[in-house]
């Protein structure tokens, strides 16, 4: 049977860290750009500080809300154990992990805007223009918030974990 | 964020399919909407309360039923009406909802009902599809958030056509996945509401019951025509060159369209009754028929009853969630569960209660005195996890009330005594306040808990008959659980905070050697609620532990385990002081806020 032809982005951490917000900037980001987007997220219990899952499924015409197993493009690792929870899921071969070095290096203001700091390295990989993500984050948040998380996000697409000039595209 | 909040592509929405639910019924004209928090179900009202139509009578009820008969007296007045629930509430909901079929409505009436495959917050994972079969009812089940728009939409202009009662029906991944919604243009109904006498209709006396019964088969008979004819059942994909079809519903017709694409898959959105016809002439097309649906073979049954050939899936797969790995080993006909999760993965990550968190001094308390503890719906459920494991029963809304009572009615005295019931205050006015009837009225010696933390806390916060506000915002009268239990006819009534372990200690032995029934209501805001005012500060001196592990022992997950000592977690500590409690060295000081 054929392998899915959605991109998938699994988005993991635990409750209280804008797993959940990130997923859906980034959604409401490849909706913009006018794909057929699936988003699923895990209620309830989650709120009471279980892992966080915030699957994000887009191409042409997507149906399951779900991804299969070993088909995750990208994982957004915002908790290490999370991400090493994850990280069997990665597509064999070329599916990556995304995650910023934890601590000051990462060159964040804020700690709380780290879902979107994260969103920024992601962004290296997915021709998304940078307006519509700034876009999608201040549709997303609180006014007053916008400027320190943009700034995050910004610092997240700087930050390059390879040290290459250049990173693969796709979506 | 509001679901009017539009993306850039126009006319469309990214939309969690109770999101859809809550858009068609503004958009249908609903003139009420009602129902109890749980979870898949809770965002609808949510959503409509963001939605801000003052036309629009909302409100959370404090129990499905009652929710189920306020939306039934507003249909009977001509109104369109909204009621919501998960599925275990549409057990709380099932009186009213079956005796409806027989009056019927006037003004289109809908019950959600979410189902939970996979219990990812729920007790149990009933399916709800046979209530629709029970009952008599038509039953409309989306696929996605598009499907959730339309069939609601539908599920309004259906009721008022065949005057009967429409559910529903959702499940967990249909609930809270987001998916691209079209709206259609939104109907704008003229119309005056109010009660018209029928008696024969609406007076379900045996005499008139007898004649409603043979309308409701009459109408059943009509509803089967139309899910025979409606082009909501839709057929994708060409069966030319397929060696099977597929007959399916919900989130399960995607996965099967997203994993078996040159597979003709009839997608049913009407689940009750069944357009066996329809399915019939599918059967002939396709040769071999394979029903792939969530949960119990509900499809199957049926299907083969009417003398369809059809063939279903191995009996793993009828618990728990369906996801696309499972439906291909369904599609490709393995009876085993796909490949596992590989073995070396980080332990799962249990809920917890919060740091700083009520229950939790709760439970310590009654550990310490050894209890037997009738527990119920509500974020304590998690006093049973290790390492408080100080909850031992969970059963339904309400039942820490009734089970309690059970247990001191056949126990001998020394046991009896060493029984109390656990239940919250969104709980206690659900379905709690009836079993303190019956503790009074059958002369129960018992205690009760009343664990009062002005929310419904499992499921996110809502408000309810306690907290003083309504469901769009507005103040409302605060029903007080203590008044409520005197009222009720409780002698011994007594309210603590349940940060103080000492006071409720005391009053735990007398309430429990007492001779009477007692109420303690363990009173303190949720703090995901109310942010305290002030905080106290600890640290434990490293010095000083001798890292026994009692203050881990209360499972907070503010308390980390460093080289030799704990450390509190700053950023995580709310100043419950539990732990210092805890600590037979001293090695937990209170130090003074900066």
């Amino acid at each position: 049977m054929p392998v899915s032809e959605a991109t998938n982005v699994l988005i993991v951490g635990v409750g209280g860290q804008g797993v959940l917000k990130a997923g859906q900037v980034l959604a409401d980001a490849l909706v913009a750009c006018g794909h057929d987007v699936k988003q699923s997220e895990v209620h309830g219990m989650a709120q009471r500080g279980g892992s966080v899952v915030s699957e994000v499924r887009w191409g042409a015409r997507v149906f399951s809300p779900l991804a299969p197993w070993g088909a995750a493009d990208f994982i957004v690792v915002l908790d290490d154990v999370e991400g090493r929870r994850a990280a069997p899921r990665l597509r064999p071969g070329r599916g990556r992990l995304v995650s910023l070095p934890a601590g000051p290096e990462s060159g964040l203001a804020d700690r709380r805007c780290r879902n979107m700091a994260a969103l920024g390295l992601l962004a290296r990989y997915l021709s998304v223009p940078v307006e519509v993500w700034h876009d999608a984050i201040r549709r997303a948040l609180p006014p007053v918030t916008h400027e320190s998380n943009v700034a995050a996000f910004e610092a997240g697409r700087r930050h390059d974990p390879d040290g290459a000039d250049h990173a693969a595209s796709v979506g | 964020m509001s679901v009017v909040h539009e993306t850039v592509e126009a006319g469309k929405l990214l939309l969690a399919g109770n999101e859809a639910v809550a858009l068609a019924a503004a958009h249908a004209g609903v003139r009420m909407a009602t129902g109890y928090p749980g979870t898949p179900s809770t965002e609808v009202l949510q959503t409509l309360a963001e939605y801000g139509d003052r036309r629009i009578a909302l409100g959370w009820a404090p129990n499905e039923k009652v929710a189920l008969e306020v939306g039934a007296g507003a249909a009977y007045a001509g109104a369109r009406a909204l009621v919501t629930m998960k599925h275990v509430g549409l057990n709380v909901a099932a009186d009213p909802l079956v005796t409806s079929a027989y009056t019927g409505v006037r003004g289109g009436f809908v019950v959600v009902t979410a189902d939970d495959p996979g219990m990812h917050s729920s007790q149990n994972e009933q399916d709800s599809r046979h209530y629709a079969r029970l009952a008599g009812l038509p039953m409309l089940e989306p696929s996605d958030s598009q499907e959730a728009y339309a069939l609601a939409r539908e599920a309004f202009a259906l009721s008022e056509r065949f005057e009967t009662p429409v559910l529903l029906r959702m499940t967990t991944r249909v609930c809270h996945c987001k998916s691209l919604v079209e709206p259609a243009p939104p109907e704008e109904l003229e119309r005056r509401y109010g009660f018209q006498r029928d008696i024969p209709r609406f007076v379900m006396v045996p005499g008139n019951a007898r004649k409603r019964r043979v309308v409701l088969e009459e109408r059943l008979a009509r509803l089967r025509d139309y899910c025979e004819q409606t082009g909501l059942n839709r057929v994708h994909g060409d069966g030319a060159a397929a060696a099977f079809g597929v007959v399916a519903a919900g989130v399960a017709s995607q996965y099967v369209r997203e994993t078996a694409p040159g597979v003709p898959v009839l997608t049913l959105a009407t689940v009750w009754p069944l357009p066996l016809a329809r399915i019939a002439e599918f059967q002939r097309q396709v040769g071999d028929l394979l029903v792939v649906e969530e949960l119990g073979d509900f499809l199957l049954t049926e299907i083969r009853a009417a003398g369809i050939p059809a063939r279903g899936k191995a009996a793993p797969f009828r618990l728990g969630e369906l996801n696309p790995d499972r439906v291909r080993a369904i599609l490709e006909g393995t009876p085993e569960e796909p490949p596992p999760v590989p073995a070396d993965l980080p332990p799962p990550r249990p809920p917890v209660l919060c740091p700083g968190c009520g229950h939790r001094s709760v439970f310590s308390v009654l550990k310490k005195l050894d209890l037997i503890v009738m527990g119920d719906i509500g974020c304590y459920s998690l006093g049973a996890l290790p390492p408080l494991s100080t909850l031992d029963t969970c059963l339904c809304m309400g039942a820490g009330v009734g089970l309690a009572l059970g247990i001191e009615r056949v126990a001998d005295e020394q046991e009896a005594r060493r029984v109390v019931g656990v239940i919250g205050d969104s709980t206690f006015f659900h379905s709690g306040m009836t079993g303190v009837l019956d503790a009074v009225y059958n002369g129960s010696r018992g205690t009760l808990l009343v664990l009062d933390n002005r929310t419904t806390a499992m499921t996110g916060g809502q408000d309810h008959p306690g907290t003083g506000r309504r469901l769009d915002g507005t103040a409302a009268p605060q029903a007080d659980v203590a008044a409520v239990c005197r009222g009720l006819g409780v002698r011994d009534v007594r309210v603590i905070d349940p940060y103080d372990r000492a006071g409720l200690e005391r009053a735990l032995r007398e309430a429990t050697a007492g001779d009477r029934y007692s109420v303690i209501v363990c009173r303190r805001p949720c703090l995901l609620a109310e942010r305290p005012r002030e905080v106290r500060r600890f640290v434990i001196d490293a010095e000083a532990c001798r890292d026994c592990g009692a203050c881990l022992r209360t499972g907070c997950p503010a308390l980390e385990p460093a080289d030799g000592f704990v450390r509190i977690s700053e950023a995580l500590c709310r100043g419950c002081g539990l732990c210092a409690e805890m600590c037979r060295f001293g090695a937990v000081r209170e130090v003074q806020c900066p």
